[in-house]
């Protein structure tokens, strides 16, 4: 495992805590496309040999997860007039107090997988499961639909990140239909958002409890 | 050939009906549609599929058979009551309605023939969003809410099918040139996977797909999605979407079986169907909205179909033929109580009572459905849930056995509550002022699908019989 790898997936964690860290909704944007920018280089890092397939993984990465869907929630938090997350759940030092728990947690438990032997000693399990947790963390914690989206996003990185130790298990197409879906389902996401936003003019979540037991 | 026509039908009908510019004549496409499939699924029926798949991405397995002819049937009887209801609704534009249940149907008869682990995860995720949509065709602000709920939950739920997917993927790398991802391979290679990396894969895709499935804890999506939609689009989501995730854990299970991990497998699976069941009956005493206790009913039908897997041989032959049950019993109780939803304009029994005086046919499918679901002779539901009860006592799980009887009791009397309440009684005054009754388009197509519960119960068709046998051995020839 080389020291670029190692570097990258550090940024990874790096980034998971800043997005815990932070109230702007543009700001935490932002982070998540420097994450997508990040999961795409760990595809040329981890691969070593530069194939023709690799190299369009690597650009459908980057497009999708750091322009395109960026992209898309930037408008949507336009269109929706929302700039901040006021009020979460749970305020932003405990969130990050937690999201650093469970990245210690993240390393202990992977231990208890055994890793094959290629990879004997990688970082990629820890990271992936840490990055999981603090999507899962940030999808639950904050009360605006639009963060809610991003901390799907931040899981579905986690996920991408365990990917890598896959080396050509999973077929080109496969990965193609997991990147082509994430896109469609932010899409639809957008798209139930500005309905939202219509009907209730406001996305803060706590306007959705009418269904209650 | 009919395999191709079963995807491609209502693919290219989704964009037939996307092109369509009257409001009026599109639903028609859908039973021209569905008719089409259900024939080309019945061809498909006929050729008993192969119990050792070769190594091909697409291939029917006889498991993957039950599920195709139930979803087929399924959605034959919704699509020819669904004229009758979109044109109730002339109002609102039906483009994407149409398109997206079409588009449903060819994704929903795709999965039984996918076999590689990735491409099932990737088509399972479109199904949902495409089904967003769906729910929130009202346009009201509770649908919206259910529809942004549904979305959130099961794609975060999806995601982590997606991370089982990669562990069962991680769990191959002890074997040489095993690059195939493909379910039969798996299970021929059970024995060579790592067993630390196959038990997490288990779990976290039965928590993924678990989600999709609406088993308990993780049905929390359930009864807002089923409980805002429209009765045709929650038989379909109830009876079919909801199978396609069984079926995929079917094969996940089939691969535990094969790996030798079959006692694990099933604790788990019964304490989890348990779990559903138990939720269910707690959820439904005292619940007013007859359109959420369908939604709790149906958390109880997965609890039943995990739980039937999890005892295994006549328990596994039940669970099987009671998806067929479920997605008929499903239909009948969401079209009727549709019907019903319309008639009164409310969805509480505050308001809603005797809806045998306001509209006779209806309310009485929904009490027939309501009387077959619960597992009443002489109807389908019956016949499998006794062959699980009897699995139960079989295999000496005296205390299982107890416990999924009590709770089906526990059931019943909840859900008969409300469902007396709504069809007996002084007929309310209706919400709206609407002069809506009950017609043969709207009626008909349930009615087909209670006789069907019926003859399913009272004298399986062989050929019906035959597909489930060979799905058992199939399921059991991996141990």
């Amino acid at each position: 495992m080389d020291i670029a790898t190692k570097f990258l997936l550090m940024v990874l964690i790096l980034l998971n805590f800043s997005a815990l860290a932070s109230s702007r909704m543009k700001a935490v944007i932002r982070l998540t496309a420097i994450q997508g920018a990040v999961l795409g280089l760990l595809l040329l890092s981890v691969h070593r040999h530069f194939g023709i397939t690799i190299i369009l993984m690597c650009l459908l990465t980057i497009t999708i997860k750091s322009i395109i869907i960026p992209h898309l929630l930037d408008r949507a938090m336009r269109e929706v007039n929302i700039r901040r997350e006021v009020e979460p759940i749970l305020g932003f030092v405990p969130s990050l107090a937690l999201g650093g728990a469970s990245t210690a947690f993240a390393f202990y438990f992977s231990q208890a997988l055994p890793l094959a032997d290629p990879h004997p000693s990688s970082l990629i399990p820890p990271a992936s499961i840490s990055t999981i947790f603090a999507g899962f963390l940030f999808l639950t914690t904050r009360t605006k639909a639009i963060s809610q989206v991003l901390g799907y996003l931040i899981l579905e990185n986690g996920i991408f990140v365990f990917g890598l130790l896959l080396v050509g298990k999973i077929p080109f197409m496969v990965e193609i239909g997991v990147l082509l879906d994430l896109f469609v389902a932010v899409f639809v996401m957008g798209i139930i958002l500005n309905h939202i936003q219509r009907t209730f003019s406001s996305i803060d979540m706590d306007i959705l409890s009418e269904l209650k037991e | 050939m009919a395999g191709i026509l079963v995807f491609f039908i209502p693919f290219l009908a989704a964009f037939l009906a996307y092109s369509i510019p009257s409001n009026r004549y599109r639903p028609y496409v859908m039973p021209a549609a569905a008719f089409g499939h259900l024939m080309a699924a019945i061809t498909l029926m006929q050729s008993p599929a192969r119990l050792s798949a070769e190594e091909r991405w697409l291939e029917l397995d006889p498991a993957g058979q039950t599920i195709l002819i139930s979803i087929s049937v399924l959605f034959f009887c919704c699509a020819l009551y669904a004229p009758a209801y979109l044109y109730h609704r002339l109002e609102r534009p039906n483009r994407i309605f149409c398109s997206c249940m079409l588009l449903l149907l060819s994704l929903m008869s795709l999965v039984p023939f996918i076999q590689h682990v990735g491409l099932i995860w990737v088509v399972m995720e479109a199904t949902t969003l495409c089904s967003g949509p769906l729910i929130f065709f009202n346009r009201t602000s509770r649908s919206i809410e259910a529809a942004w709920k549904y979305l959130m939950i099961c794609s975060v739920g999806i995601a982590l099918a997606l991370l089982g997917s990669f562990f069962l993927a991680y769990s191959t790398f002890q074997i040489e040139n095993s690059n195939q991802l493909l379910f039969p391979k798996l299970a021929q290679s059970a024995s060579l996977l790592s067993k630390p990396w196959l038990r997490a894969a288990f779990v976290t895709l039965l928590v993924g797909y678990g989600t999709k499935m609406g088993i308990a804890p993780l049905h929390v999506w359930k009864p807002d999605a089923y409980g805002e939609t429209s009765g045709i689009v929650g038989a379909l989501l109830a009876g079919g979407l909801t199978s396609c995730a069984f079926l995929v854990l079917l094969r996940i299970i089939r691969i535990m079986y094969a790996a030798g991990e079959a006692v694990w497998t099933n604790h788990i699976l019964i304490v989890m169907g348990l779990l559903s069941m138990t939720f269910a009956a707690v959820f439904m005493s005292r619940q007013k909205d007859y359109k959420r206790i369908l939604a709790y009913s149906s958390v109880e039908h997965m609890g039943i179909l995990l739980l039937g897997v999890g005892i295994g041989s006549l328990g596994l032959w039940g669970s099987l033929f009671h998806v067929w049950n479920n997605a008929l019993g499903k239909a009948v109780l969401f079209l009727s109580s549709g019907n019903i939803h319309r008639a009164f304009g409310s969805k509480s029994t505050d308001s809603v009572r005797g809806a045998l005086h306001r509209i006779p046919v209806s309310a009485s499918l929904f009490l027939l459905g309501f009387i077959a679901i619960t597992g009443s002779p002489p109807f389908g539901p019956f016949v499998s849930e006794f062959a699980i009860l009897q699995a139960a006592f079989f295999a000496k799980q005296y205390k299982t056995g107890a416990l999924y009887l009590a709770l089906m009791l526990a059931v019943f009397l909840g859900m008969g509550t409300t469902v007396l309440s709504v069809i007996f009684g002084e007929a309310s005054k209706p919400v709206k002022d609407n002069q809506y009754k009950d017609s043969t388009l709207t009626v008909g197509p349930i009615i087909l699908l209670l006789l069907l519960m019926l003859i399913a119960g009272v004298c399986l068709p062989s050929s019906l019989g035959a597909i489930l046998t060979n799905a058992v051995a199939f399921m059991e020839v991996a141990r």
